[in-house]
């Protein structure tokens, strides 16, 4: 029926003077856009099939392509817009609910964008992070209420395990199946390199990465996929994933089709056989039953290592998070609604959730006011895009930041918003060889530290601009921010001035 | 080594299990303690009392021998290894258990071998002496579980949800009734000799832990429950 065609979203503009028909595009698109003509001996292309990845344009020799919006348009209407309209018939067509990739598109407020800075001069001197010693070190877990002596007045040490990183930043959890065997690799040695950690996501942890588990994060899902006591044992930490920001509240399905070799091996699942997470843990309906899973992990990792709780940011974040900590977990991890997933319904993406900063802000405050701040440590994630981002999640509250997107464009990522179909040309959210092996490991890898570095330099040069040597006099510094056109009651929550105040 | 779990902590007492160098270790007046034999290989275990929650979680090998009921999430994520209950288990019996075997002489609770799976060698098995609660087999995955309803009188021995969101395994019910009400992606038919004869191991075992015959038992009236698909979420959804 003719109601669900829709013309193709992009045009793919090849300029004639320019394409040497050296037939590039053509063998690096996986969605089979380009092909050649024989007959005329010319290049051409269905624009349909684009998902506009940006792999063409970025491969093609004489930069004969480009790739723009293809301007068709239905009748213009601000309330039944293009997209809701293309939904409806793609679920008349199909009776499906609607699958998407990546984090929450739409046009709600990013409040990141609304925090400025603050700077000193005159009074309070800023400090050269060039010449002077900064400290951006980090210690993830619960912090000692009390001092302990022995009876001859000797400490005895009573300090919980806890994450060392070099820079408030880790890597957020992504699944092999997820994301392909070489994006993580990547993950794990910038990790390993830069003094951080990566984080296995729901998918268990390929053989191969043992030997990174120092720098890794186990992740414990509804699934349990690829859970073992010696997978326990591989990581410096264990995270229970009890939500992500992308889509609170659900569970997740890996299909069949992607259990193949590999992944079916590292989540101990037969090949084809979908992998199902179910939306809660099955044996988790209270914070009691949060503190038993809490407790079993430690048991089983005796005692050696911090305990994650991964939740997504809802409406009532501040009291589950007060709750979170009284559960013996070592550090919370927020994921705010604009997180990244490899699949979501669109309608949960877009619709489910509460921004980071908002929800980090509110957590902070609640903790601090029932005196429990420092029984846990607060990372946060659900894009956090650049330095500045991070350096404002610290002084709204957080311990340290999750980044998964943008590690992801680091690698190569254009955010087509495709992870779902499998045919990542960037060699990311995918499965098949010959498009993983596209992701040199090398060069991902050494973009991944590169990335880091340069955050780390640019936090450094706006702590010092604050006159703040140490990340520590950064934490919670709400006094270092000021809001720009926001409300009375936006400001309150976030606990920020507005600007001029 | 003998041990008298009398009003200690469960810290206390695992942390006396994991340093002890004995392969086998006996914990009398057990009341309550949580994460007994936490990813434990390498040692037996014999409770005499109720141990708490969570009580083999990872499992890693050990036998435990309960003279007692247990409570919930008994072998929570049990990787390999036995767990022998002469009284009766609690909810959420085997959670997603992917190895070993757990044989319970009386009931179990809701939830039992919630999202068991199973991958090539390592087939996690359930065997329940008399009925289970709402819900057996929830996500089950892989693996096999057999009710065998004795003392029900040829009753159905299961409560209602068996094998909500089932794509994967065997549940085996002694019954003289079809359970009802099953999810469309379970199939549900009387158990053949051939079905039988791949889980007589199983009964056996069972039998020689808590007596029985287990060729009469199998001579009875058996129903097969298994999923008809891997992917039951196939067609779901639409590329957005």
């Amino acid at each position: 029926m003719a109601v669900d065609y829709f013309y193709p979203e992009y045009e793919i503009v090849r300029d004639p003077n320019r394409c040497i028909a050296c037939r590039v595009c053509e063998r690096q698109c996986a969605n089979k856009v380009h092909s050649y003509d024989e007959a005329s001996g010319k290049m051409v292309c269905d624009d349909a099939k684009c998902v506009n990845c940006h792999r063409c344009v970025a491969l093609c020799p004489t930069r004969a392509l480009k790739i723009v919006p293809s301007g068709d348009t239905f009748k213009s209407n601000s309330n039944w817009t293009d997209n809701y309209m293309k939904e409806i018939y793609r679920q008349a067509n199909s009776g499906g609910v609607l699958l998407s990739s990546m984090g929450n598109p739409d046009n709600f407020p990013v409040y990141w964008d609304k925090i400025l800075i603050n700077a000193s001069q005159v009074t309070n001197p800023s400090i050269d992070p060039l010449r002077e010693p900064m400290e951006t070190r980090t210690f993830l877990g619960k912090k000692p209420t009390h001092v302990k002596r022995d009876s001859n007045g000797r400490l005895v040490p009573n300090l919980e395990p806890q994450l060392e990183l070099a820079l408030p930043i880790l890597f957020g959890g992504m699944s092999y199946g997820a994301i392909s065997y070489n994006a993580h690799e990547c993950l794990a040695r910038a990790a390993e390199t830069i003094g951080t950690f990566y984080n296995t996501g729901e998918g268990g942890l390929h053989k191969d990465f043992y030997k990174y588990g120092k720098n890794t994060i186990v992740q414990v899902a509804s699934g349990r996929f690829g859970v073992h006591k010696d997978y326990l044992n591989a990581g410096a930490a264990i995270e229970i994933k009890i939500g992500q920001g992308a889509k609170p509240g659900i569970g997740g399905h890996l299909p069949g089709l992607k259990i193949v070799g590999d992944i079916s091996q590292t989540r101990m699942i037969p090949m084809g056989s979908d992998a199902i997470s179910p939306a809660p843990h099955h044996d988790i309906y209270s914070i009691e039953d949060l503190h038993q899973l809490v407790y079993s992990l430690k048991e089983a990792t005796n005692y050696e290592k911090p305990v994650i709780v991964k939740i997504a940011a809802v409406h009532n974040v501040a009291a589950i998070a007060s709750g979170v900590a009284r559960s013996g977990a070592d550090i919370i991890a927020i994921d705010g609604f604009r997180g990244g997933t490899g699949a979501a319904p669109t309608r949960i993406r877009d619709n489910v959730g509460i921004p980071i900063e908002l929800a980090l802000a509110a957590v902070d405050q609640r903790l601090r006011e029932e005196g429990i701040r420092g029984n846990i440590s607060i990372i946060c994630g659900g894009s956090i895009r650049n330095s500045a981002d991070v350096v404002k999640a610290i002084a709204l509250g957080a311990d340290a930041v999750y980044i998964a997107t943008a590690a992801l464009l680091a690698l190569g990522c254009h955010l087509c918003r495709s992870c779902h179909t499998g045919n990542c040309n960037w060699g990311i959210a995918t499965q098949k060889p010959e498009l993983v092996k596209r992701l040199n490991t090398d060069v991902g890898t050494e973009h991944l530290i590169n990335m880091l570095t340069a955050w780390g330099h640019e936090i450094t040069e706006m702590m010092g601009g604050m006159g703040i040597n140490s990340i520590e006099a950064l934490r919670g510094n709400r006094l270092m921010l000021r809001g720009i056109g926001l409300t009375d009651r936006e400001l309150a929550i976030l606990g920020i001035k507005h600007a001029g105040e | 080594m003998n041990i008298n779990a009398k009003a200690m902590h469960f810290k206390d007492l695992n942390a006396k299990i994991r340093e002890c160098d004995d392969s086998q270790v006996v914990i009398d007046n057990c009341l309550g303690q949580r994460y007994i034999g936490t990813g434990l290989n390498h040692k037996d275990i014999i409770i005499n009392g109720l141990p708490g929650n969570a009580l083999g979680a990872y499992l890693d090998g050990s036998k435990i021998i309960v003279n007692g009921s247990t409570q919930e999430a008994t072998g929570d994520t049990m990787n390999e290894g036995e767990i022998v209950i002469y009284g009766n288990a609690g909810d959420a019996t085997g959670y997603a258990m992917r190895g070993g075997k757990i044989f319970v002489r009386g009931n179990s609770g809701y939830r039992t071998g919630i999202h068991m799976k199973e991958y090539q060698d390592k087939i996690p098995v359930i065997v329940i002496g008399g009925r289970v609660g709402s819900f057996l087999g929830e996500y089950q995955a892989g693996g096999v579980i057999v009710v065998l309803g004795i003392g029900e009188a040829g009753e159905l021995p299961v409560g209602y949800f068996t094998g909500t969101g089932m794509h994967g395994g065997k549940i085996f019910l002694r019954s003289d009734h079809e359970p009802q009400g099953l999810p469309p992606q379970v199939i549900c038919r009387v158990a053949t000799k051939k079905d039988k004869a791949a889980v007589m191991g199983y009964v056996s075992e069972f039998c020689a832990n808590f007596g029985g015959d287990p060729a009469e038992l199998l001579n009875q009236k058996f129903y097969l429950l298994m999923p008809n698909t891997a992917n039951p979420y196939k067609q779901l959804y639409v590329n957005n």
